[in-house]
């Protein structure tokens, strides 16, 4: 494609306002950019950057309270904000494709997949019902769907939120249109699944020549799929280029920070970690530890299924686990969704009993531990979960959050408990006026770091942090992960460290094990683990790091 | 599945037996029973106590309380609930009489319900005028508001007083149904609307909803052909409650409008304290909460794929 043809798709001066409460909020402030056609490019920024507003305004899929007060959109010559809701109809689906955020809520439930890709083709009377039905099943094996035939007569719950986005790929591509928007289409999948799909999009767009704009908050995923970059902050473009300039050679300080913040583009430990021979007790010229603070011994846990017709009875979510945490080290626990992590972690906080197996903390048995005895063990591990969003109580103040379990082991008078939120809100680099907040007032990287607080506050010896930075963006990760390695020096504290993200394991672990189905597959040194994997499975999990390859490179 | 079944109908077993007792209890009681009811008459013909008590005696409600309720469970087992101290033939009986015409009213007044209330909702939810939006999402919690039993005298005023198209009262015809279901009808479909009408705003905002427009779905296929099925499913789970209200509701338009039915004969056999029959209507009442409860959650697969109501759980 000569460079003097007119682009495919032209955005000049785009500006949408948002009227919340009466009052008007800039969220686009004058975005120019073209997406010539059969290119990649992708537009990255935070949340609240306006890189999904801009997406959403070229589709016309704005919500109710956003304007879109000046500027146009031109796709293949023709004004799109010029167009009636009827005219609209032909340009989605046929002409524009979406891949959205969340494929586990972006399915009708009540419809067979296969109809759901058909109704792309069918919407435009592109192709008769069945024979839209054939095409569809086609679609669905090209998006990587094995045995199609049958899976296409499922339903949407039948399928894991991999599969579900394949769906939703085969659907967006259906009608064979000549720009594909993909939103964030993998920020909600494990990072195994998230390679597949990107490749997958990458495949099918690419045999089809269709031009893509990939959505996205990771500069890592950027890097491995975009040709061109566009980088937004604030509503407006900072920087723009060819993607090996972009990471190359960045030329605004943001751009560089982001690069900075991608664990996958930029590999470094955020402290140095201890060796085996030397635990930090021993560094310190102390009783060096013999007993590690937490030991399990072949935990398993079986659940019991619902009766099916022939289906299991049970479940094996853990198998035969053995690990053990030292004090002042970081153990990481590693592997998809389903791998039984997250059952492992509830395990050995004694949320849940091992159907056999032992734990032990501290030279204690968890197991035979009860009542007043086992509470004033709990005050010794404490939690920090995925999401922020669910696991602050949205009436509560940001003060009542954190003194909570001060008050729950009557910790002091209230006056010495307000002091101790205040100390609290300080080490985790918060203003201590935002003690009289709610969590909605806060962000998600804020709200994690009030979760994190109010683990701290009853100075645990051992935090769980399950999936703690999955749900945010990439650069506030990096902050919290400094937080994080900044407080486990402060407190001495022990932590284990679940996630599904090797590129965020590397940089805080001493240890890593990783799990699958259930069982653990390798447990060794950090370094030895991620440079010179000696399972199938973890090398898979290490290649799927998004924006390794131009660094290898 | 059969299994499930099985299990459901002892469920429901259990309900009418506990229905049957609680009513027994409550009836024995309130001050007075049959017999001293039918016997205080005015002064002057004071019935003679001596007779009074012979009754009682007939009747067995001179025996303990225990007595009397096991041989009246014994008997209601086998569908025998006595007879009617009224006019003395099977309480059965006397409520299979009117039991169609109620069954007819019922029918008649819950479908206008679903056709009234859905249409209400459609309109409050779909319609792309604003102003149209707001009337139509208002209409629904005023016609909850409003006694079902001033609905009622507002119809019979107007169809039948005023433009004399309908009769006022009676059980002749499909002339004679209009007004009394429609009394039925309007209370119920306001519950259906407003249940609907929340039901298919939220389902429009699911981000689903968005990825159907994105692949260039029109408005008419949207809503009729995705989110009225979706939003469909949480009014079909009130279904059950929604029966049990037409039957609240039967008592008040039969009365209203003079209709035969088992809504009037609760009234009448509370008031002379006829227990037979009461606990007839009881367990009858029962007995249908518990059946169409039992059908809605049969449904509920066939609508809803992600339900496997003989697993209860949702996959």
């Amino acid at each position: 494609m000569s460079s003097h043809a007119e682009p495919l798709l032209k955005v000049e001066n785009l500006r949408v306002d948002y009227v919340v409460d009466g009052s008007s909020r800039n969220a686009v402030a004058g975005v120019s950019f073209e997406v010539r056609a059969g290119e990649v490019v992708a537009i990255v920024g935070e949340s609240g950057s306006g890189k999904t507003t801009t997406a959403h305004s070229i589709i016309n899929l704005l919500p109710g309270n956003a304007r879109v007060s000046s500027g146009s959109v031109t796709f293949d010559g023709t004004d799109l904000t010029q167009l009636t809701r009827k005219e609209w109809q032909g340009v989605r689906g046929k002409d524009i494709g979406l891949i959205p955020q969340d494929p586990t809520a972006s399915l009708d439930p009540l419809q067979r997949v296969g109809e759901q890709v058909a109704e792309a083709l069918t919407i435009h009377r592109l192709q008769p019902k069945k024979a839209a039905r054939q095409s569809a099943v086609r679609l669905l094996e090209e998006s990587g769907i094995r045995d199609a035939p049958s899976r296409a007569r499922q339903f949407p719950h039948q399928f894991s939120g991999g599969m579900r986005q394949r769906v939703l790929i085969a659907t967006a591509l259906a009608a064979q249109p000549k720009l594909v928007i993909a939103d964030e289409p993998t920020s909600a999948l494990d990072v195994t699944v998230q390679r597949q799909i990107l490749d997958n999009i990458a495949t099918l767009t690419a045999e089809r020549g269709t031009a893509v704009l990939l959505i996205t908050h990771d500069l890592g995923v950027a890097a491995d799929r975009a040709d061109r970059i566009i980088v937004m902050r604030g509503g407006e473009i900072v920087e723009e280029g060819s993607a090996t300039a972009v990471l190359g050679d960045p030329q605004h300080s943001y751009t560089q920070q982001l690069i900075a913040a991608a664990p996958g583009l930029s590999p470094r430990r955020l402290r140095p970690s201890l060796s085996v021979q030397n635990p930090r007790t021993a560094t310190g010229g102390d009783v060096v530890h013999v007993f590690p603070l937490v030991e399990a011994k072949s935990l398993r846990k079986v659940f019991g299924l619902p009766r099916t017709a022939g289906g299991a009875r049970s479940l094996t979510a853990v198998d035969d686990v053995s690990l053990d945490i030292r004090r002042g080290e970081t153990l990481a626990l590693v592997g998809e969704s389903g791998s039984g992590k997250s059952t492992v972690a509830r395990l050995l906080l004694r949320l849940d009993k091992p159907t056999s197996g032992s734990v032990t903390f501290d030279g204690v048995d968890l197991a035979s531990a009860k009542g007043e005895r086992l509470r004033q063990l709990r005050r010794r591990f404490q939690v920090v979960f995925q999401s922020p969003y669910a696991s602050l109580d949205p009436r509560f103040s940001v003060e009542d959050i954190i003194a909570e379990p001060l008050r729950a082991f009557a910790e002091g008078t209230p006056a010495e408990q307000k002091s101790r939120v205040k100390a609290l809100l300080e080490e985790v680099h918060l203003p201590v006026d935002y003690g009289t907040r709610r969590p909605a007032e806060l962000s998600g990287g804020q709200r994690q770091r009030i979760a994190i607080a109010r683990a701290l506050a009853l100075k645990p010896e051992l935090v769980v942090l399950d999936e703690a930075v999955s749900a945010l963006d990439v650069s506030v990760q990096a902050q919290i992960l400094t937080l994080l390695a900044e407080l486990q020096v402060q407190e001495s504290l022990s932590y284990l460290f679940i996630s599904h993200d090797l590129a965020v394991v590397q940089q805080i672990s001493d240890r890593v094990a990783v799990m699958q189905a259930g069982k653990m597959v390798e447990l060794g040194e950090a370094t030895a683990v991620l440079e010179n994997p000696a399972e199938d499975y973890t090398r898979q999990l290490i290649t799927a790091i998004p924006g390794r390859v131009p660094i290898a490179g | 599945m059969i299994r499930y079944i099985g299990q459901r109908l002892l469920q429901g077993a259990f309900v009418l037996w506990a229905a049957y007792t609680v009513s027994f209890l409550i009836l024995y009681l309130l001050p007075g029973d049959a017999v001293s009811i039918m016997a205080s008459g005015d002064e002057q013909n004071a019935v003679d106590p001596a007779l009074v008590e012979k009754l009682r005696a007939e009747y067995g409600l001179d025996r303990p309380l225990y007595e009397q309720y096991f041989v009246a469970l014994f008997k209601a087992f086998q569908l025998d609930f006595g007879l009617s101290i009224k006019n003395g033939v099977p309480a059965t009986q006397t409520v299979a009489e009117v039991l169609p015409e109620t069954i007819k009213l019922a029918v008649a007044g819950f479908a206008v319900a679903v056709l009234l209330g859905s249409a209400l909702a459609v309109v409050a939810a779909f319609s792309r005028n604003r102003w149209i939006r707001q009337t139509f999402s208002s209409l629904p919690p005023l016609g909850i508001a409003v006694p079902t039993f001033w609905i009622g005298l507002l119809l019979l005023q107007f169809f039948s007083f005023r433009l004399r198209l309908f009769p006022a009262i009676g059980n002749d015809g499909g002339q004679s149904l209009v007004l009394p279901a429609l009394t039925l009808a309007i209370p119920t479909s306001a519950v259906i609307a407003q249940l609907l009408t929340r039901s298919l705003r939220q389902t429009l905002g699911e981000p689903y909803i968005e990825q159907i427009r994105a692949k260039g779905a029109s408005e008419a296929l949207i809503n009729f052909g995705h989110a009225l099925r979706n939003a469909a499913i949480p009014t079909l789970t009130m279904l059950g409650i929604l029966v049990g209200n037409l039957l609240a509701g039967a008592v008040v338009s039969e009365t209203v409008f003079s209709r035969a039915g088992i809504g009037r004969l609760t009234v009448t056999a509370v008031n002379s304290r006829d227990i037979p029959v009461v606990q007839t209507l009881v367990v009858l009442a029962a007995a249908i909460f518990v059946i169409t409860s039992l059908i809605v959650d049969l449904i509920y697969p066939l609508v809803d794929p992600r339900i496997n109501t003989a697993r209860g759980a949702k996959v």
